[in-house]
């Protein structure tokens, strides 16, 4: 018998740095290491020459001094006096108010047409692939342009709503569609429980949530009876009070009363405006967007297998239950990775809004801040910082719900 | 018992009937119809709405555009000639055409250059693109780029003749050593590409391209929808070998090189097209030699490449995965190493199966290289938002000149994506 012996140990030459596959990616690592050290010791120099030549230096105090600009469309406090960093955050906040918007509506659109282009009904599924193809081929800047061109150029000067022959008048006598931007009522509260309407508004939302919350203590009871006994008790009308009730009463109490934009001199004033650029950008990224959801939302339904909706026709569910129970749920699955994709390249898209004056964080920060400042390193860099954070977080946010509706099989 | 049936029946058909055709309700038109458009009472609203929406977009679209002025030189002569009438401005499509195509700068008794450019494109593309033609055309494909380079900027023929030996040289190195070791034909080829560039660039004498045979034309003169084309066509056929390396790179087992392509590929993904355009335009020439001078042009060549390089990577990755693993070790087994085994077993099938992400991606460029307007570029948007629109003749003629646009890209993009269907059919190997 003989005795197993370890084979002998190779001694380690420099030749098997290149020969030897164990070796050889240390060998390949190292210049790779090498070259990128290389390089960035390369444009670094570059960069510091550079700079030198032009006697500037990387410094981000800047952000401090006053930007000596105005924001038309803002959601925080804002004048000319603000700092450089205070315009920046009224563009992030702009550049987020657009994406969700948009990301909102986008959804709402592509559902819909998605559905309906597999609808079987001929003329409506013809129409609905007409529109995708017509958008998803066209540069969305293109679209951008006409649906900001439509805005300005189409809609009527608020000249137009004066006088007793006015070629315009208000729809509804609520809104006013101006080519200065659309107003709307504004809500607000006439004896509020709180000296700020931030904070009403707080109180409202405060009550939703609770209603919320109570409605799915109802629904899991519901389920508990059902389970039990088998028939589910009817909360169509549990619902309908706890979501009403508590926020009518609130804002009777709080009263609420609405400001309806009026023309005053030569603009409308009073109630909210929602400015052409927001609109433009608003619109077309939803409906360009759109048209890539519907291909999604199409695909996703037609990825479930024709067995599960013939197994639950079977089964005697009717095919507005076999939509919502049997192929929606398994069509999300493979809707939502893209979807996230398509809420990724909303958010990057949105820094279009460049093109037509929309305040958001390419315009503030990477547009008047940098041709005012100079800065144009510091800025781009902190422009790609932002998107890069908010694109990150978008795919984090969505991959956790995405793991939590995944198939889950053994 | 024959006869006790004569007695049961009195009368027996022997002969058959001629097929009747079917009720009027059941063909033709009106089961059509039945069937598909008025199936329920919710599809027939649908139908009732679908024709209403269709109907009020073509009575306002369609008077404009049947009732079109195409011949003349301003909006107001324009508006006289309609009188009052609905009808559109297409006569700023033909008073402009050249600057809607080549733009603003471009010399008008060259314009021929850039129309040949794209007629040999065509030829160089074709091999490419349908694989029944005789596969010596690629030849043609090869050399074009240094063609079109000469055609549409001029200058001396010497400089793309260098370019194309450097490429020569080192495809002959690679040839000669590169069925030995891989890495070494590869480095090697580079290395005499670079010789023979800086050999080659002593060799062109100052100011050949003064009294070349094609005037010189500087890049800040290009515009129109050429840029757009060429932005394209070039940032495509860059990146997709940069590409090809990216995914290669993130799938590689050197925790090194595969750090480095996640870290850019994210990255890149992660940042708008439109911050590195900026990046293209303020910030990079501070990072070439302080006495080199590269054209706007070139720089946002090299940024959009990079941009859609990482999206090519991504899909490319997802070949690579979707490949069995089988592949890679029936690869292995058979003792190829792994250039071999990625150049003759693993990349032939993963970018088969890429090839309608690619063209997505393609599509996708195509249609951003109109974001370089944002950066004061004049393409066939900048010409329109720029040039035309702010002329006191045509200050005002929006949709003409947006539909035309539209128009284009609509025409090439959906071009593009039918034959990537038609792509798709033709390589389906598997029997389903």
């Amino acid at each position: 018998m003989s005795t197993l012996t370890d084979p002998p140990k190779e001694q380690f030459q420099l030749s098997m740095l290149v020969n030897d596959t164990r070796y050889r990616s240390l060998t390949f690592q190292a210049i790779a290491a090498l070259v990128l050290a290389l390089a960035i010791w390369y444009l670094g120099n570059n960069l510091i020459q550079n700079l030198r030549a032009a006697g500037l230096n990387i410094s981000y105090n800047f952000l401090g001094d006053p930007s000596g600009y105005d924001i038309n469309q803002r959601l925080v406090e804002y004048d000319s006096q603000s700092s450089h960093a205070r315009a920046a955050l009224v563009g992030v906040l702009n550049t987020l108010l657009v994406s969700v918007l948009a990301c909102i509506t986008a959804t709402i659109f592509g559902v819909i047409a998605g559905v309906l282009r597999l609808s079987n009904n001929w003329l409506v599924s013809k129409l609905m692939a007409v529109y995708v193809e017509i958008f998803r081929n066209i540069p969305v800047l293109i679209w951008i342009i006409i649906i900001f061109t439509i805005m300005t150029a189409v809609m009527p000067g608020p000249r137009e709503f004066r006088g007793d022959n006015a070629t315009s008048s208000m729809v509804l006598d609520l809104f006013a569609f101006t080519n200065r931007g659309v107003y709307i009522p504004m809500p607000w509260f006439e004896t509020g429980l709180f000296a700020s309407a931030t904070m009403n508004w707080l109180l409202v939302i405060a009550t939703l949530v609770g209603s919320f919350f109570v409605m799915r203590k109802v629904e899991n009871n519901a389920t508990k009876t059902q389970e039990e006994t088998g028939i589910r008790p009817n909360t169509k009308w549990i619902a309908l009070g706890v979501w009403l009730v508590p926020l009518v009463l609130l804002l009777f109490l709080m009263g609420l009363s609405w400001e309806v934009p009026a023309l005053k001199g030569f603009n409308f004033s009073g109630g909210i405006k929602i400015g052409g650029p927001l609109i433009a950008l608003w619109f077309a990224l939803s409906i360009y967007t759109g048209a890539f959801i519907a291909e999604n939302v199409r695909a996703g339904i037609q990825a479930i297998n024709k067995g599960q909706t013939e197994a639950a026709a079977a089964l005697g569910l009717r095919p507005g239950r076999i939509m919502n129970l049997v192929v929606l749920p398994q069509a999300l699955r493979v809707i939502i990775p893209p979807l996230i994709s398509n809420f990724l390249n909303i958010t990057k898209n949105s820094s279009l809004a460049i093109a037509v004056g929309y305040a958001d964080i390419t315009a503030t920060l990477g547009g008047i801040t940098l041709n005012q400042t100079g800065r144009a390193i510091e800025c781009v860099l902190l422009l790609m910082l932002f998107y890069l954070t908010a694109s990150l977080t978008i795919s984090m946010v969505m991959n956790v719900y995405n793991a939590s509706v995944k198939l889950k099989e053994r | 018992m024959s006869d006790t049936h004569a007695q049961t029946v009195a009368f027996v058909r022997e002969t058959e009937i001629p097929p009747a055709p079917p009720p009027g309700r059941e063909t033709g038109v009106y089961k059509w119809m039945r069937e598909n458009l008025f199936s329920s009472i919710p599809n027939s609203v649908l139908t009732i709405v679908a024709l209403a929406l269709i109907y009020s977009l073509l009575s306002g679209t369609l008077p404009w555009l049947l009732n079109g002025v195409w011949n003349t030189s301003s909006l107001q002569e324009c508006r006289e000639v309609l009188d009052g009438q609905v009808g559109a401005c297409f006569s700023v499509l033909t008073e402009r055409w050249n600057q809607l195509l080549y733009g603003f700068k471009y010399p008008v008794e060259e314009y021929w250059r850039p129309n040949l450019a794209l007629l040999l494109l065509l030829i160089a593309l074709a091999p490419v693109l349908f694989f029944d033609l005789p596969r010596k055309l690629l030849a043609f494909t090869a050399v074009y780029p240094f063609i079109a380079f000469w055609l549409i900027w001029g200058g001396s023929i010497l400089v793309p003749i260098v370019a194309l030996l450097g490429f020569v040289a080192a495809g002959v190195v690679f040839q000669k050593y590169g069925k030995g070791s891989f890495a070494v034909g590869f480095f090697g080829g580079i290395l005499a590409a670079i010789v023979v560039w800086n050999v080659g660039g002593f060799l062109i004498p100052e100011g050949a391209s003064e009294n070349a045979m094609l005037a010189a034309v500087p890049s800040r003169d290009l515009g129109g929808f050429m840029l757009n084309m060429m932005l394209g066509v070039t940032c495509v056929s860059l990146s997709v070998p940069l590409g090809i390396a990216l995914a290669l790179g993130r799938q590689s087992s050197m925790p090194l090189i595969k750090w480095i392509c996640v870290v850019f590929i994210e990255f890149v993904r992660g940042v708008p097209l439109i911050t590195l355009l900026f990046v293209a335009s303020v910030m990079l020439s501070y990072f070439f030699p302080p006495d080199a001078t590269v054209d706007l042009f070139l720089r946002v060549v090299i940024m959009i490449t990079l941009f859609s390089s990482a999206y090519i990577a991504e899909v490319i990755r997802g070949g690579l995965a979707a490949l069995p693993k089988g592949q890679y070790e029936a690869a292995d087994s058979l003792g190829l190493d792994y250039p071999q085994a990625m150049r003759l077993i693993i990349l032939p099938q993963a970018l088969k199966i890429s090839i309608p992400g690619i063209v997505n991606v393609a599509v996708g460029l195509f249609k951003d290289t109109t974001l370089v307007s944002v950066i004061s570029m004049f393409d066939l948007l900048g010409m329109i938002r720029g040039p035309i629109l702010a002329s006191t003749e045509w200050n005002g003629v929006y949709w003409e000149l947006l539909g035309f646009a539209a128009f284009l890209f609509f025409v090439v993009c959906y071009g593009i994506s039918q034959y990537s269907q038609w792509l798709e059919r033709r390589l389906a190997t598997d029997h389903r």
